[in-house]
């Protein structure tokens, strides 16, 4: 590949083999863990939802009901099936019971390992195909429809109200924007349960519920239609309950999830067994599902500083790349992350964050790179905050990326109003119409700055991936390599979460969903 | 000069500065140009127009100008407007309360714990409740600190702890005991529905319980937050926007010099 920066794609490749190395390393560990939220995803997969009579959810009362009696290592569909074979009553029937009080799954007699397969077929089948027609509604919409072109557009609402979001989400799709992202309501990343139904009250935004996110896929649609353009509908699969989000978004036909285990260690202090965990399982469904996925490096630079930590941002996304190939996420759904956080006050900053987009860019050719706009500099000027987004919009256009999260002229003042969005949009449209086709015509100069800031990153990031590889990831984040931000093995929300797979552990969707694209 | 780019209108109003009576400056004194900007939730139209318009002079607003208006989405307009305010402010009236301390640099902080105090000071920070932000407790606490001014974790004379963000009020108690702290200060970012203030004062009435709060400096700082409303709610101390780790870090300071004055 020609590289308009003169990368060295050997060291390029070296980097990726480091990071390969360190992947498989937390594989192995990652591949004899589950978690509750694991095994509460793996109840919804089987078609238990809804909840009892004090509004937990079922999926909550089954593990729950496993763990109190020690045996959550077995796996849920293992005693799912096994009470199947004896009672002849469907996953959801058993699981009302169970919240009931009527029955008690571990004390079955234990039926054949073949009985239990036999049982798990069907509700494998029917799974796999709610996920599998959903998929091809969205490739139907892309064919007869359209898409907006790259970078697209990404604007979040963050009402509380999903009722609200909806005003919100259509007159942006009106607007030009290609992804609506709903803002989780602040904290929610750390609740062990995902909330059930409408929501209409958060904080900083929105519940992550299946049924907001069935509201929210309808409207878009519908404006979808109305404009003649897919519009795509982003969440957060993060926290603590990263692969029940993937799946409720698999069936209700989300997009984009945020998915990121090294966000949640550094940036929500949940632990990172249980994360790495939940991340896996989580991944292997939004792969399975077409659901493009976005990685958090973008907040290493709210915390430590963009100009000097740009390395880690690289080390980090060669890291998750890894990660995701190994769950089966093919490269055109790895939205790895980066972002423009340089102090505006730093001479030839521009140059910097143009090297570093264009170094992302030819390192992952086929990601649809998800670029971040500044926030840590931006301070309440308005005018200002516009002309640094302007600025943003300028190298994401030149540079080719995939998903631009566009900056708000209010960011850090309020979560944005409908008149905020359409004034990002208007901004960024305008730059990526006229400067449409810049990036065909420029190559940098040998020996300039830009070339040398790339290359500059690169061997910083291949010394971080050095270290990295020799201490094992989990040691990396204990000493704080990431975002300037140290995270013990043990320390953190949710170890108590992990469990090591019992003897009868069983998940066939593991193999069936990587295997079967 | 064709009519209308450049306002010809008379400019028959006093324009001397009088501090008892200060409004808006836009390029005259005391023309009182004030630049709006606001969604209403009707269409686009001659109606829309006029409604922006009344609602300017209702803001005491006069001779409203709707100078760019767009149908954001079928049943909200966005106006950019324009009017002259027709209230006025007496300055020379006006009292805020302000954190009271010299704001010396890291330096002389440092010199004047060593003089008055003589043992380094142990302060905790943390972004508490379920506030994700760390942004703003960073910024004061990171050896890097922010736009120039060195964090209190590089002073020499404070032992400073960020906890980070989503630190439980109880939590960071429990470790202000457990790490003798002199000095507390919280992070509050999200102020959505004002869970910051629910979250502020929890904080103060647990500390009262454990009776910590009048054994420690406790400050709250944040882009929402005034020394005023800090006061009001049970802290020693407020820091708001363009706020640096030399304010806090030389208010600190100062201020257990004057409780350890007070004691002897």
């Amino acid at each position: 590949m020609h590289s308009k920066l003169g990368l060295d794609f050997k060291r390029v490749d070296y980097a990726r083999e480091l990071a390969s190395g360190i992947a498989s390393n937390v594989q192995e560990f990652v591949e004899s863990f589950t978690t509750v939220a694991v095994e509460r995803t793996l109840c919804r997969m089987a078609g238990i939802d809804g909840t009892d009579s004090n509004e937990v959810p079922l999926p909550n009362v089954m593990t729950d009901f496993l763990k109190e009696r020690g045996v959550i290592n077995q796996g849920v569909l293992f005693y799912i099936a096994n009470a199947m074979v004896n009672t002849g009553l469907s996953p959801q029937e058993i699981a009302e019971k169970v919240a009931g009080g009527q029955l008690d799954i571990t004390t079955l007699p234990i039926v054949s390992e073949e009985s239990i397969k036999e049982a798990l077929k069907p509700i494998i089948e029917q799974c796999i195909k709610r996920i599998t027609d959903r998929k091809q509604r969205r490739e139907k919409y892309l064919e007869t429809l359209g898409e907006g072109s790259k970078p697209y557009l990404y604007v979040i609402v963050a009402t509380g109200n999903i009722y609200e979001d909806v005003i919100q989400a259509e007159a942006a799709a009106r607007q030009g924007a290609d992804i609506i992202a709903v803002i989780r309501t602040t904290g929610q990343s750390l609740l062990d349960y995902v909330p059930y139904g409408a929501t209409t009250e958060g904080f900083g935004g929105t519940f992550a519920t299946q049924e907001n996110f069935k509201i929210m896929r309808c409207a878009l649609d519908k404006v979808g239609e109305e404009v003649g353009r897919y519009i795509r509908l982003c969440n957060y699969c993060s926290g603590l309950c990263m692969p029940e989000i993937a799946v409720m978004g698999a069936f209700e036909g989300l997009d984009v999830m945020l998915n990121d285990a090294l966000y949640g260690i550094l940036f929500r202090d949940i632990n990172m067994q249980r994360t790495l965990v939940d991340q896996y399982f989580s991944r292997i469904i939004n792969g399975f599902a077409g659901v493009i996925i976005n990685t958090g490096e973008d907040n290493y630079l709210t915390t430590a500083d963009a100009f000097e930590e740009a390395h880690t941002v690289l080390a980090s996304d060669f890291i998750n790349e890894q990660l995701a190939l190994l769950a089966g996420i093919p490269e055109e759904q790895m939205g790895l992350g980066h972002a423009f956080e340089m102090d505006p006050e730093l001479e030839n900053g521009f140059l910097y964050e143009l090297s570093q987009a264009q170094m992302t860019r030819e390192i992952f050719p086929k990601s649809p790179l998800k670029y971040m706009p500044p926030t840590k500099f931006m301070t309440g000027n308005i005018f200002k905050g516009h002309i640094q987004d302007a600025l943003f919009n300028i190298v994401g256009i030149w540079t080719g990326q995939g998903i631009q999260l566009l900056g708000m002229p209010t960011e850090a003042i309020h979560t944005p109003f409908m008149s905020d969005r359409y004034l990002a949009i208007e901004n960024a449209r305008y730059i990526f119409g006229n400067m449409k086709n810049l990036g065909d015509e420029v190559e940098f100069k040998e020996g300039g700055v830009i070339r040398e800031r790339a290359r500059f990153v690169l061997e910083n990031a291949i010394q971080t991936l050095e270290k990295i590889n020799n201490v094992g990831l989990f040691s990396a984040l204990e000493q704080g390599l990431f975002g300037d931000v140290k995270r013990s093995k043990t320390g953190g929300k949710g170890l108590e979460g992990v469990a090591a797979k019992g003897n009868n552990y069983i998940n066939p969707f593991i193999k069936q969903m990587k295997g079967d694209k | 000069m064709s009519g209308g780019l450049y306002s010809t209108q008379s400019k028959d109003f006093d324009k001397t500065l009088d501090l008892k009576k200060i409004a808006p400056y836009g390029d005259t004194m005391n023309d009182g140009k004030v630049q709006v900007s606001f969604t209403l939730p009707v269409p686009a139209g001659a109606e829309a127009t006029e409604a922006a318009k009344l609602m300017l002079k209702k803001m005491g607003l006069e001779n409203p100008q709707v100078v760019y208006f767009k149908e954001l989405t079928p049943g909200y307009t966005f106006f950019n407007c324009y009017g002259n305010a027709t209230q006025s402010v007496d300055y020379t009236t006006i009292y805020v309360p302000k954190v009271e301390s010299t704001v010396m640099d890291m330096h002389e902080t440092d010199i004047f714990i060593k003089e008055n105090i003589g043992r380094p000071l142990v302060v905790l920070g943390a972004s508490t409740g379920t506030d994700a932000h760390t942004v703003g407790i960073d910024a004061i606490m990171n050896m890097k600190g922010y736009a120039g001014h060195y964090g209190l974790e590089r002073y020499e004379m404070f032992e400073a702890y960020n906890l980070g963000s989503q630190v439980l009020n109880e939590d960071f108690i429990a470790k202000a005991i457990e790490m003798k702290a002199d000095a507390l200060l919280v992070s509050q970012t999200v102020t959505q529905k004002d869970v910051h203030i629910k979250n502020l004062i929890e904080l103060v009435e647990l500390m009262e319980a454990e009776g910590l709060r009048d054994k420690v400096i406790l400050i709250c700082g944040g882009p929402r937050l005034s020394h005023e409303l800090a006061k009001e709610l049970g802290y020693d101390a407020g820091f708001g926007m363009n706020s640096y780790a030399d304010d806090v870090g030389s208010y600190i300071a100062q201020e257990f010099a004057r409780r350890q004055t007070q004691q002897k």
